[in-house]
């Protein structure tokens, strides 16, 4: 079937298997931070976020997209570079598989809460798996990005 | 120092939030074939008869492949140096299946979904084998897993394949039966270890084609590009100057990326076909199919005078290797080497035991390699002891562990696989650690418990540790910069970053030596064609061994560029001084920046290419130690634990990127508590995994990880880069330990059997009451 979608403010027009599911149809749209990481929506890796709202694309049928929004990393270059910074400067990169992933989630929990706790964030971010880190440097960073995004929106 | 020891941000960790094309399956051709492999729903069983004509029949299916199509040439897919000091036992597919998710079968197909419809219509009738599933009896047990005439160990490793041995050693110094029957205080225990899951994000990816000069070119998530290369060559006879090999970045390897994995099935699918390919395995596979953490039972004993001295340590192992003997000696033989020397004023120390095959998912290399499961082991039985003097745990280990300038005899005896290398702690903070991490975790007011509440008790646990940094006199890298017009720098390494960030900490060392910024140290790593040898990233061996190449080569390259300073300058080379940005001479009359020193060499003076090369191998492995404390927190009534504070004092000499040394140590500890609490295997009594998923195997997320609190010592190891030890492995090592003894300091039971789920702690807790009623 053919199906329409806004893929980070550009309209998508494509073909699509029965049963395929959006990971694929964004690894053919040549999205590479789109990644597998497990197989059972446990690991968070293949987050997107569908109507600014994170979901494993993994488990999302291509089908469900059709007229609906998503946005990977790529689309929201500049929020990421800051962010990234963020996790540069606290030592919190480490492999970087599951980082773009993160990074959305991290920019969904800002929609919803501009100031989290720290508790606000080990919880909204529990689904979002990483064996590198200790996760205190990651939480760091995300932590000074929010303190300075609402510094920011404060001036 | 400028750069070493400064707290850059990683090289390449903006680009990879970024998303760009970076993983292996990023680079693999849009018209891969895709595979999909048949695996053994069988622990043991034999192929009597495969059918693959309705899979070959199904269009779209390009070709299938069985153990009839190969060649009987028996390698180890180990990823170690060569000979291997592993046996070779492995055949790319064999008749034989040994384990649930052993290769049977290779389907490539045009797409995904008729690979999986290809892989279920392969019809193959299998001659049951009774399995061996409990490691215990799997010496001279009348089933012998391993019956093929081929296989082979390289060279003298125990090899007894009739008896079901993979490999097995022996040593002892002094005389332990002696020394335990004058000691005032003996006890024993026994410890079972579990078969952890690496667990890294990326499951282990790669894909091939051919190249413009018709090479066969790999991308794989690997941590040996090198070795690599050479096995897929020994194992398919293909010649090795056909082959390359790239690793991009990879997405967390700890152990499970060091072996050979898809590569042999990707280079065999495209040899074939001519066709690019390309192998992503499924999480389930990641668990099932590519190796763990090799399982032990440890039976310790321990022999103290009343004064608080230990005098002698037995520690006899058996280790389960599975179905494949890959790292069967060396893990073994470190559960001794990188833990015994911890306690090296004993009179008597006796080291050995077996490693056996059984039908489990094969075992291989994994962070702490060993010495995670000896610690746990001995640092256990070293509390207990205590227990029995009645003594601190930490005054004990303050009179009986090894300190600067001290040696201990075992590191001559015991190498990997080999005989080891003799040397000195020539650093060895662990007095400063100990006493830091006590002041840290509040050990003089929280040992050995605190009572919350009627069902909460809190207690404080700890252990030592000690690590390697690379293999001695086995392990090589080696490192080329080139100087380019502009005046920057090309590094390129062999020495392969998996996500602990090594270009970045070896681009620090490179610009440090060459007193430039690390935006001028240009970073290419692990491409088999264009970077030189390097055995890869194990044994905690890239910042020691590699990092000490890159200086050698930065060396080299300063003396080249003051030479050809001079004689632009037209002086002598000792008038030359140079700040990493120009060159003056001694009365800094004259002077040339070094861009324009290049663009002169490239351009139109003296013309020339400036490049050096640097090489090192290790004579000594200098231990990186550390102090672990944990604070735990017990809900009697359930036996709910988590840890609550976990302190790690460490010595890994200096720390060329402290911020990324502070990852390396706090993901280790993370790793560390998994394998103590959380990550259970369960192993159906068909050997069946069950927990085969990241749904069913529990590795930490951020609610369980509380407090971590790092810090390191001072410390300069003279033969390091900079001063630099190793600090990939130690941080993984004490939590086990640290946390059973807090577990027991809190609620005086003791659990000896990875992981301490909360059944067996409430268990424990009830057995203990109804034994004191």
């Amino acid at each position: 079937m053919k199906i329409e979608f806004t893929l980070n403010n550009r309209t998508i027009s494509t073909h699509i298997l029965p049963g395929e599911y959006l990971i694929e149809t964004l690894q053919k749209c040549n999205i590479h931070s789109i990644r597998r990481g497990c197989d059972t929506t446990n690991c968070g890796v293949c987050t997107v976020l569908l109507d600014d709202k994170p979901v494993p694309s993994c488990s999302v049928l291509s089908a469900q997209v059709d007229h609906h929004s998503i946005t990977t990393v790529e689309g929201i270059a500049h929020e990421t570079e800051k962010l990234s910074a963020h996790f540069g400067k606290e030592g919190a990169d480490q492999c970087g598989y599951c980082n773009p992933a993160l990074a959305l989630a991290v920019f969904a929990l800002r929609k919803e809460n501009s100031h989290p706790t720290s508790t606000e964030i080990d919880e909204y971010l529990v689904g979002n798996l990483c064996r590198c880190s200790g996760f205190k440097n990651q939480n760091k960073a995300i932590a000074a990005y929010f303190e300075e995004e609402a510094y920011q929106e404060e001036q | 120092m400028k750069v070493v020891n400064q707290e850059i941000p990683s090289i390449d960790g903006k680009s990879l939030m970024m998303g760009r094309q970076a993983y292996s399956n990023d680079f693999a051709d849009t018209d891969s074939l895709i595979i999909k492999v048949l695996r053994s729903p069988h622990p043991f069983a034999k192929i009597e008869v495969i059918d693959i004509s309705a899979a070959q029949e199904l269009p779209g299916v390009v070709i299938v492949l069985t153990y009839v199509d190969f060649k009987r040439i028996p390698f180890t897919r180990a990823g170690q140096g060569y000979p291997e000091p592993s046996p070779h036992d492995k055949f790319v597919l064999d008749e034989y299946v040994r384990y649930i998710g052993d290769e049977v079968a290779i389907v490539a197909a045009v797409d995904e979904e008729t690979a999986i419809r290809a892989v279920k219509l392969i019809k193959v009738e299998y001659k049951v084998l009774e399995p061996i599933l409990d490691f215990e009896t799997a010496y001279n047990n009348q089933q012998i897993l391993h019956p093929e005439p081929e296989i082979h160990e390289m060279f003298p490793i125990g090899f007894d394949p009739k008896k079901n041995i993979a490999a097995q050693y022996h040593m002892e110094i002094g005389d332990v039966e002696a020394t335990l029957n004058k000691c005032d205080v003996v006890v024993n225990e026994t410890f079972y270890t579990q078969a952890q899951a690496h667990a890294m994000m990326e499951p282990h990816t790669c894909n091939a084609r051919f190249d413009h000069l018709n090479r066969l070119v790999i991308y794989s998530s690997t941590q040996t590009p090198f070795h690599i290369r050479r096995i897929i060559s020994q194992a398919l006879e293909i010649p090795i100057a056909r082959i390359r090999v790239i690793k991009p970045r990879v997405g967390g390897g700890f152990g499970g990326k060091q072996a050979v994995h898809g590569e042999l099935i990707v280079a065999s699918v495209t040899m074939r076909t001519g066709k690019p390919s390309k192998l992503v395995y499924t999480r389930k596979e990641v668990f099932e199919s590519t190796y763990t953490r090799h399982p032990m039972r440890f039976d310790m004993r321990l022999g103290a005078m009343k004064d608080g001295t230990l005098k002698a340590i037995d520690c006899q192992v058996l280790s389960d290797t599975g179905a494949y003997g890959e790292h069967a000696l060396t893990v073994f033989m470190v559960a001794g080497s990188k833990v015994l020397p911890l306690y090296n004023k004993v009179d008597s120390v006796r080291f050995g035991g077996k490693v056996v095959y059984t039908n489990h998912t094969p075992a291989g290399a994994f962070r702490g390699y060993g010495a995670i499961q000896g610690n746990f082991a001995l640092e256990s039985v070293i509390d207990v002891l205590c227990h029995k003097l009645q003594m601190d745990p930490i005054i004990f280990r303050q009179k009986n562990m090894i300190k600067e300038g001290e040696s201990s005899a075992i590191f001559a005896i015991m190498g990997e696989g080999t005989e080891g290398t003799p040397m000195t702690m020539d650093t060895c903070k662990l007095e400063y650690c100990v006493q830091r991490g006590m002041d840290l975790i509040g050990w003089k007011t929280k040992y050995p418990r605190q009572v919350v509440s009627k069902d909460v008790v809190r207690g404080v646990g700890m252990a030592i540790a000690m690590q390697g940094s690379g293999i001695p006199l086995i392990d090589m890298g080696s490192a080329i910069i080139k100087l380019n017009d502009g005046g920057f720098y090309n590094l390129l390494v062999g020495a392969t970053d998996i996500g602990q960030k090594s270009d970045t900490v070896l681009a620090q060392i490179c610009a440090e030596e060459l007193e430039t910024t690390i935006d001028k140290i240009i970073v290419t790593s692990s491409d088999t064609d264009l970077t030189p040898f390097d055995t890869g990233a194990y044994a905690s061996s890239t910042t020691y061994i590699s990092g000490n190449a890159v200086l050698n080569a930065a060396k080299a390259m300063k003396s080249r560029l003051i030479e050809e300073a001079a004689i632009m300058l037209q002086t002598t080379i000792d008038k030359i001084v140079f700040n990493g940005n120009s060159f003056f001479d001694s009365q800094k009359k004259q002077k040339i920046s070094l861009e324009d020193l290049s663009n002169r060499l490239y351009y139109n003076q003296n013309q020339k290419q400036v490049a050096t090369t640097g090489s090192y191998v290790g004579h000594k492995s200098p231990p990186p130690f550390m102090a672990g404390f944990a604070e735990v927190e017990i809900d009697i009534k359930t036996g709910e634990t988590s840890v609550i504070n976990y302190v790690s004092v460490v010595d890994c000499g200096t720390t060329i990127n402290p911020k990324l040394a502070q990852g390396q140590v706090e993901g280790g500890i993370v790793q560390g508590i998994g394998m103590a609490l959380y990550e259970n295997v369960i192993v159906t009594k068909n050997g069946k995994l069950v927990t085969n998923s990241l749904m069913s195997y529990k590795i930490p997320t951020r609610l369980e990880i509380k407090n971590l609190v790092t810090e390191f010592a001072e410390s300069y190891e003279e033969t390091g880069p900079f001063g630099a030890k190793s600090v990939a492995e130690i941080g993984i090592d004490t939590p086990p330990a640290a946390i059973m003894n807090a577990i027991y300091n809190a609620i005086g039971v003791r659990i000896n059997s990875l992981p301490a789920t909360p059944e067996k702690i409430w268990h424990a807790i009830n057995e203990r009451q109804n034994n004191q009623e």
